[in-house]
This record gives C-alpha cells, sequence and structure tokens, in this order.
C-alpha cells in the first residue's frame, strides 16, 4: 500500500528514510518538532531556504528528521556554527533547536553572545529540565530540590531563567511557551520566526522517563498537567500576587523589540558604504 | 626551484600574517571568524579591513570554539572561510576541527605558533603544535598540515591550503610560528591568472541521488551549499553516504577509511618539499618552518667546510613524505632533525628511517630561534661520535 500524505506535516519529515525517531515515547520533543513545522508551513516559507542547526541532546537529533538544510553539530555549538550559515546566506531562514543542557550549560557563552549581537536566528530552546540523552543528569534548569541521577539527594544547584537571560543579553523577540499550551506555542514560534533579530522561545517540555520518573511524575498526561497547572499567562501573571507566584512560571510573549538593528543587516550596510567610499575614492 | 626573477608579479614587503591575508583573498576566501590572540592577531585585523572591501565577512566570534563552528557554518553556506589562532585557540578549536573532518567541510586554519604549554610563551616562537596538528581532536582522521618556512611561502602555501581544503573537503592547518608571522620580507605576489585556484566540485546530479559522502573513484564527494535545493543532512555522528547517523559496524569502518583514503591516494597531490645539496649528501638536516631558515644556513656553514650534507625542506608535514625519508636514510649515514620543540617530527624521521642511520636532534624550545651553529654542530657531532 502506498503511503499517502495525510497532514501537511508529512511533507516536512524525511519519512522514508530516518523514522521512527530515537525519542521515548511519551518525549515532548516531537509535539515541538510539530509546531516549528506548523508554523512554517504557516508562513508558507521555502524548505530550501530553512537551515535548522542543532546542537547534542535529544532535542538535538530533531533536524535529521526534517527535509531542511540540515546541521547537527557539536554540544553546545549549535549558534556559533548557524551564526557562520546566516552571515554567508542572510536571506535564509536560520533555525536553531537546542536544549536546556545544550543552550543554557555549555552553549551558555554562544547563547548570550548570539543575544547580544541581534543576529537574526530563532532559537527554540526545548527546556525538560534534565540531560535526557545522557541518562538524567541535573541540568542549569532543574528546579532546586528536585531530582536527579546526579542529585540523588535533590538539587541544590540554582536555575537558570532562560527568558531573563536572553532579555538581558539583548535578545529582541523572547517568548515561552509549554507542551500543553501547543498552540499557543506554535503562534509564538511563528512569531519568532517573522521577527527579524535574535528571538528565544523556550518551549517547557516533559521528559518523563529521566525527569518525570525521579519527581513523582511518572505519566507524560501527569507532566503536562503539572505544565497547565504551573504556567500562568503572562497577562495573568503580572496581576499574580507573589505568594501566589512560588512554583509557577509566566508563559506567553515577553519581549518583541523592532527598535534594534539586525546584526547581519548592519554587516552588509557597512560593507556596502566601505565598497562605495573605495570606489568613488578611486575615481 | 624556479629562480625567484622568473616569477611575474608584483613584488611586496611585508609580514607573514599580511602574506596569509593577501593569499586568502586571492584563494577565495570570502570568510573569516576568529578571536584576537598574539600573534596572530594581524591576521584577524587584516581581514577585518579588507573583507568588507569585497563583499566578504568578517566576524569576532566570542571564543575559538565559536570561530572554529563559524567556519564551518560558512562554508556549508558556500563560502570558502578560514580562521586564524595560536596555541591556546588551537587547543579550543580541537572539537570542531574533529567535526570538520567527518563532515567533511573545507576550512582552513591558521596557527601561528608560540611557546607552551597553556598561556606559555605567547610573543616568542616556537613549533610545538606540530603533533598536536596531527592528533589534536580524538579519534581517528587524517590531516592535511602545512609549514611555510619564509614570507614567500606563506603566501604561496596558504593558496596551496585552500586548494587542498576544497579540493578533498577538508579542513588544512596551516602552522607558521611567531617568527614568520611577524618577520617582514620582499615577496612576489604573482598574477591573478597564475595563481591556481580549485574550487569545491558541484554536484553533478539532482538533489534525489546526491549522497554528500558519496565514495566516488577518486574518494572526494561532490559539495553543494545548503540554499541550492538539496537539503541534505550534515552530522557529527559517524554517518552513511547519505550524511545520516549511523552505527553498523560495516557502514562505520567504510566511512572511517574513507577520510583516510582521500588523503592516502592523493599525497603526490598534497605532498610538497624541497631539497638542496641532496645529490651527493652523506648526511641530511631535515626541517620545517622558521627552523629551517637556520637549517640551510648550516648546510652551508657545513659544505664550506667541505662535509656533504644536504637539506630535506618539508613545506607539508602530514602528510608525512615516509617514502622519501626511508629513501634518505638508506642513503645517508645520519640525519639531523632541527626544529623548535622538544622533539616531534624527530618521531615521525626516525620511525621512517627504521634504523637505517642514526637520528639526531638539533632542538630549541627556550622561546628563541634556533641558531645555524646549534645544527652545524650536531652534524658535526654526527660524523664524529660512533
Amino acid at each position: 500500500m502506498k503511503l499517502e500524505t495525510i497532514s501537511p506535516v508529512h511533507d516536512y519529515l524525511r519519512i522514508h528514510k530516518k523514522f521512527p525517531t530515537v525519542w521515548c515515547s511519551g518525549c515532548g520533543i516531537g509535539s515541538v518538532m510539530h509546531a516549528i513545522i506548523r508554523a512554517i508551513h504557516e508562513l508558507e516559507i521555502n524548505k530550501n531556504s530553512v537551515a535548522l542547526v542543532s546542537g547534542i541532546g535529544c532535542s538535538s537529533r530533531m533536524p535529521i528528521y526534517l527535509d531542511f538544510n540540515t546541521l547537527h553539530t557539536t554540544h553546545g555549538r549549535a549558534l556559533p556554527f548557524a551564526t557562520g550559515i546566516k552571515m554567508v546566506r542572510p536571506d535564509m531562514k536560520v533555525i536553531v533547536v537546542s536544549g536546556d543542557g545544550d543552550a543554557l550549560a555549555i552553549g551558555g557563552n554562544h547563547f548570550i553572545h548570539a543575544c547580544r549581537r541581534n543576529i537574526d536566528i530563532s532559537l527554540i530552546l526545548i527546556n525538560n529540565y534534565i540531560y535526557g540523552m545522557t541518562g538524567g543528569q541535573v541540568s542549569p534548569t532543574t528546579p532546586l530540590e528536585s531530582y536527579a541521577h546526579t542529585a540523588p539527594y535533590g538539587n541544590i544547584d540554582p536555575s537558570f531563567d532562560a527568558v531573563k537571560l536572553a532579555t538581558a543579553a539583548g535578545a529582541t523577540y523572547v517568548a515561552r511557551g509549554t507542551n500543553y499550551h501547543i498552540v499557543q506555542t506554535s503562534k509564538l514560534i511563528k512569531k519568532s520566526l517573522e521577527h527579524k533579530g535574535f528571538s528565544m522561545v523556550e518551549v517547557i517540555s516533559q521528559c518523563p522517563v529521566l525527569y518525570g520518573r525521579l519527581n513523582n511524575m511518572k505519566l507524560p498526561t501527569t507532566m503536562l498537567e503539572w505544565q497547565r497547572d504551573h504556567g500562568v499567562n503572562i497577562k495573568a501573571w503580572d496581576k499574580l500576587p507573589e505568594e501566589k507566584r512560588a512554583g509557577k512560571f509566566p508563559i506567553g510573549e515577553f519581549l518583541d523589540d523592532t527598535s534594534r538593528p539586525e546584526y547581519t543587516d548592519s554587516y552588509y550596510k557597512m560593507s556596502k558604504e566601505v565598497r562605495e567610499e573605495a570606489a568613488n575614492g578611486e575615481e | 626551484m624556479p629562480n625567484k626573477n622568473e616569477i611575474k608579479g608584483t613584488p611586496a614587503f611585508i609580514q607573514g600574517n599580511e602574506a596569509v591575508v593577501e593569499a586568502a583573498l586571492a584563494a577565495g576566501c570570502s570568510f573569516f571568524g576568529g578571536y584576537p590572540i598574539t600573534p596572530s592577531s594581524e591576521i584577524a585585523e587584516g581581514c577585518a579591513e579588507k573583507l568588507p572591501l569585497v563583499g566578504g565577512v568578517y566576524i569576532q566570534l566570542e571564543d575559538e570554539i565559536a570561530s572554529m563552528a563559524s567556519i564551518i557554518g560558512a562554508s556549508l553556506a558556500g563560502a570558502k572561510s578560514m580562521t586564524a589562532t595560536s596555541g591556546p585557540g588551537f587547543s579550543l578549536m580541537q572539537e570542531n576541527l574533529g567535526f570538520a573532518y567527518i563532515a567533511e567541510v573545507p576550512c582552513v586554519i591558521i596557527n601561528v605558533m608560540r611557546g607552551g604549554p597553556s598561556t606559555g610563551l605567547p610573543t616568542k616562537l616556537s613549533q610545538s603544535d606540530v603533533m598536536q596538528a596531527r592528533f589534536g581532536t580524538h579519534g581517528d582522521y587524517t590531516p592535511i598540515v602545512i609549514a611555510p618556512s619564509n614570507v614567500q611561502e606563506v603566501y604561496d602555501l596558504t593558496i596551496h591550503a585552500f586548494n587542498c581544503s576544497e579540493m578533498f573537503n577538508t579542513p588544512v592547518v596551516v602552522l607558521l610560528d611567531e617568527l614568520l608571522g611577524h618577520m617582514r620580507e620582499k615577496i612576489i605576489i604573482p598574477d591573478e591568472q597564475d595563481i591556481y585556484i580549485q574550487n569545491r566540485r558541484y554536484p553533478s546530479v539532482p538533489p534525489e541521488f546526491y549522497k554528500p559522502h558519496d565514495i566516488t573513484p577518486d574518494l572526494v564527494s561532490e559539495f553543494v551549499a545548503y540554499g541550492e535545493g538539496y537539503r541534505h543532512n550534515i552530522t557529527g555522528l559517524t554517518h552513511d553516504e547519505q550524511g545520516f547517523p549511523t552505527s553498523k559496524p560495516a557502514e562505520v569502518q567504510k566511512m572511517l577509511k574513507k577520510l583516510r583514503r582521500k588523503i592516502h591516494a592523493h599525497r603526490k597531490e598534497i605532498i610538497q618539499y624541497d631539497e638542496d645539496f641532496m645529490d651527493d649528501a652523506l648526511y641530511a638536516v631535515i626541517s620545517y618552518g622558521s627552523s629551517a631558515r637556520a637549517a640551510m644556513s648550516a648546510v652551508r656553514m657545513a659544505r664550506a667546510r667541505g662535509i656533504r650534507v644536504g637539506l630535506l625542506k618539508l613545506k607539508t608535514l602530514w602528510p608525512f613524505p615516509g617514502k622519501r625519508v626511508h629513501q634518505i636514510a638508506s642513503e645517508v649515514k645520519g640525519i639531523v632533525v632541527a626544529e623548535m620543540n622538544m622533539g616531534q617530527m624527530i618521531r615521525e624521521v626516525d620511525r621512517y628511517a627504521m634504523g637505517q642511520c642514526k637520528v639526531k636532534g638539533a632542538l630549541r624550545y627556550d622561546g628563541l630561534v634556533i641558531e645555524p651553529d646549534e645544527i652545524y654542530e650536531k652534524i658535526v657531532e654526527l660524523r664524529t661520535k660512533k
């Protein structure tokens, strides 16, 4: 029987080459992949002009399954690889998918500097609070007191807030969604792809196998319910009294700043000007 | 060796680091990603000035890890790309350098060597990264490493580096040292039409048949940039010919063999060395880089005193011209290896000499340039001691 295309999503998958995926059942990364495809499909971006770059980790396996120009790089380094591509091909839509460990621990330096440059790259940061591929070790976003295989007595490491970090470092579009609120998340990703400048969308995702199991949330559905109960829309969050905020996090759009110059624009403007000056000087 | 007066072109009086920039531009380099480090910074400064003028890209990254990553990204997007660094930065680049080897990405890395380990001697010279350039990143791989010994060679061999990287889809490391980077010499910049430029091979097949790591009869795969409609995958994982991850033993072995064989099969096109006074030599000096300058003087001193010594100057270090060294070892009574480290290339010379003759090191590693006298003394020692 011939496999019929039943969803627009299928057009974006290397469906005959690389499936099934490496992801465990119940993993949230697939939903995020779906949300990214939806956003690209709705924006009618040509597949040939998309470069999807990743580092190392569960979420970083995504490019292998998608029918774009794909690059699966080294741990934490996706952003500088993507920077090289974007500088040479500013016309291409460069997307980076990264996990919490990849983007915020080993890739932390590249993360803040990509934000600072405001280069037109969309970073989709899939945060599942854990190192999944290596077997469940603490990450820079693992909540205090929760358990991991390298925090058998509870985690004492304070965590990063990727939204605050990106905002402070100079990103110009910053948003957070969850896998539970996946329709909203897809819209946020869509907006980030439309944004000219560095954008970061953090997606709170679930790892039932290595995070949930150790923290009384064995079922993926329990983790999705946790996202539902703890992700508070930004407007409601602003009205929420401090004592009710504990343990919860705001979701939605935090920053959409179009006033700052985009990096490749600045570079090619400068390059054009000095070439014109040089040409005039010769006359 | 061509007579210098016969080379047509424009004379210039420039330092080694400036010659790198000029040669890179002539070779078609349009992307430089780097991070400042002594004694290589003039290369970044030259690129920052000149690349915008030709529509290329210069970017200063947050560190050398990012620099190496950016030149790979730029190369995959279609640009000939380069970075420049020194020892500590070269150490930081090793992981992504390995990525470029396995993912078969053309790019050029200039390492203006300084004393080490660690911060070492930032402003003094050394040749102590020879083995790091060979074995620095993890895993098995076969690098191309080039070592000029004067500013003219810096220019010519930087172009050779770009050509090799484009021809074989591989990173190429050029080892300068602090002396060569900062020394000014007169060189002839050849006319544009006299410079041979190699470009990567564009695919001869449509996207559905394209394999980025295809094992062709000459082992070199076709290379297409992102955004050309081919939508291929590039990964640092062990991959099949299509570029998708694999851990099947047969495919793993096939890929690793290809990486080695594509260099070995073409080593005659890659390897360059000069020989002087070797025809009747009873002793040989083998050297490279700045040391080879002192070695040449030492050989002349010895010849003036009637000692039959010749010089083998390596212009490419890896792949190593093992056959030639083996042959020389069978013809001479002894070999002196002159280098500015605690003895790196001498191991390889010794390995290929296979005990056919004595092998002695003239080694200096105090940050100062090796003197002809030191090498001459070793030649004399070879003759007198048993």
